[in-house]
């Protein structure tokens, strides 16, 4: 048992290494950087974090990068838990032609899709808005949260339905008050993936934004293209967009693995 | 068992609705353009299918999806078995347990842009961690601005990385749910190391990784943002993917046409691949 554990610590050092490098570059001078290798920070400065806690364009890509995946994440679950629970106790017309659709979604390419969403969202006049995102990320993170909660759906037995509908519970009341949190952990894990899926996405993100709505991911690549290049800043930018995922991450650290399974195993 | 009920489509209109606004215009966005040449100025010409020939005669695309299978090949040749090896070797409860999966997911939530900026920063020839260990401690000469191979090397590390987390979270999902007697019974029979992975663990595993392989397959297939950022295709056209060089096509030369016809043979081989795979893997479930 021991010795088997030596994979994932050396699995998971590999995995810190460069998140290491880039925490340890955002305590940099830019001066230092470019001056030569160093493993720690000599002079320890926090001025790159300062630069982005105090400028309105970067500290605005955070929120606005917040703002369109919670409504993403909102709307995704919203419409999905009802579409789950007919997918997981209902037969209809075509169903599973609909399910294998939905999952075809998560196969195009994000990039074919730039242009035409561009044309789309401006068509409809919500260009350079969060809903915008956050509409055009459903494309991918609906399907999967139905797929994820079906899964979890298919493991609560019939009889709590019928059982429910004899007390003479309404459906909605019923769904609302019994059912959904029957499957709490399953809504757990779809937000979390339809967070983790939307925060990652950049092309449509970027594709459909200009100034207003303009995601973190968006605002650092002018660190490349101005005024040199501030890798201390870009660094700094890169660390605060970790922190995010590490916080919702650990609030279901304990569905992960059941969660991963979309819930089927 | 589920009872016949047309009015569940009700439940699905609104998922059917949001879904297909996002699938189906841009989709026909697409197929509209592959069809017709512009010049501009939302004047179009009826082309046919001659942006399809000669997207698929040009060598350009060919090398490109050449390049792309190849990324795709070592990705899940490499990940799958290395995600499955760490996911038996984890432990199973404890502490430990809930550590080991945050640490795990948590490069898989890093935005993509910041994963290849990260891996930039990382490989630095003299400043960046690895750059300099390679160059300056190994003495191995290592640039990937300068040599393909390297350049190679360092987006199969990169997305191994980023993604091997994702088969070792499906495998270990797997795993912890067979149960102990099974691992109890095949102790009595005294079966190797070996016979309880291939008889036990493989076949408990086989759902979840089927979903990891498919998963792995989209997604490296349609990767973008982190070689762009990393190599940004370099150097010369070495680590051009296809998606790469879709948007090269697109917003770079502004080929419309031409660009709708392969992002439709694109996607047209995703489909189809991710159809093979999944026939194949789910063919002894229907015998």
């Amino acid at each position: 048992m021991q010795k088997r554990s030596i994979v994932p610590i050396v699995y998971i050092l590999f995995l810190m290494l460069p998140i290491y490098w880039l925490v340890a570059m955002s305590f940099k001078t830019t001066n230092e950087i470019l001056s030569g290798f160093s493993l720690f920070p000599q002079t320890f400065t926090l001025d790159n974090y300062k630069t982005i806690f105090t400028d309105p364009s970067w500290y605005w890509g955070y929120i606005n990068s917040i703002l369109y995946v919670s409504i993403n994440t909102v709307i995704s679950i919203a419409v999905a838990l009802p579409a789950a629970y007919a997918f997981s106790r209902y037969r209809f017309l075509g169903d599973k032609q609909l399910f294998f659709w939905l999952l075809t979604n998560r196969m195009a390419p994000a990039a074919v899709f730039a242009l035409p969403f561009f044309q789309l969202y401006s068509a409809v006049e919500l260009f350079d808005t969060h809903l915008a995102v956050a509409l055009a990320h459903c494309l991918f993170n609906i399907p999967l949260a139905v797929w994820i909660l079906e899964g979890f759906m298919g493991g609560v037995p019939k009889e709590l339905d019928e059982t429910a509908f004899v007390d003479g519970y309404s459906f909605p009341r019923f769904f609302a008050t019994i059912f959904v949190p029957s499957i709490k952990a399953g809504v757990g894990v779809a937000a979390f993936f339809c967070f983790m899926f939307s925060w990652v996405e950049l092309l449509l993100a970027k594709t459909l934004t200009a100034v207003a709505a303009k995601p973190i991911a968006a605002t650092m690549t002018k660190t490349a293209s101005s005024a040199g290049y501030e890798l201390g800043l870009l660094a700094a930018a890169g660390t605060l967009t970790i922190i995010p995922g590490a916080i919702v991450i650990w609030f279901v650290r304990n569905y992960i693995a059941k969660g991963f399974a979309m819930g089927r195993v | 068992m589920k009872t016949e009920n047309q009015k569940a489509w009700f439940f699905v209109l609104p998922v059917l609705a949001l879904v297909a606004f996002n699938a189906l215009i841009p989709m026909m966005t697409v197929v509209n353009y592959s069809v017709q040449e512009t010049f501009g100025d939302n004047v179009f010409f009826w082309q046919g299918l001659d942006w399809f020939q000669q997207i698929l005669r040009s060598d350009r695309f060919h090398a490109a999806l050449g390049r792309q299978f190849m990324f795709t090949f070592l990705i899940l040749i490499i990940e799958v078995p290395l995600g499955i090896a760490i996911a038996l070797s984890m432990p199973r409860k404890g502490f430990w347990v809930p550590v080991c999966l945050v640490l795990m997911a948590l490069p898989m939530l890093i935005p993509w842009n910041v994963v290849g900026a990260m891996w930039n920063i990382f490989t630095l020839p003299d400043i960046g961690l690895l750059g300099y260990f390679l160059n300056h401690v190994l003495g191995i000469s290592y640039d990937m601005t300068q040599d393909p191979v390297a350049a190679w090397v360092t987006i199969v590390t990169m997305d191994v990385w980023h993604w091997t987390s994702l088969v070792v979270l499906l495998a270990y999902a797997g795993l912890v749910s067979i149960p102990d007697a099974y691992y109890q019974a095949a102790k009595i029979d005294g079966a190797s190391n070996w016979a309880v992975f291939r008889f036990i663990q493989l076949p408990k595993m086989k759902t979840v990784l089927t979903i990891a392989i498919l998963l792995r397959f989209m997604d490296s297939f349609n990767i973008y943002t982190e070689p762009f950022v990393l190599t940004g295709g370099g150097p010369g056209n070495s680590t051009t993917l296809l998606s790469i060089d879709l948007v090269k096509i697109a917003l770079g030369q502004f080929d419309l046409g031409p660009a709708a016809a392969m992002s439709l043979i694109y996607f047209a081989i995703t489909l189809l691949v991710s159809w093979l795979f999944y026939t194949l893997m789910t063919k002894d479930d229907l015998n």
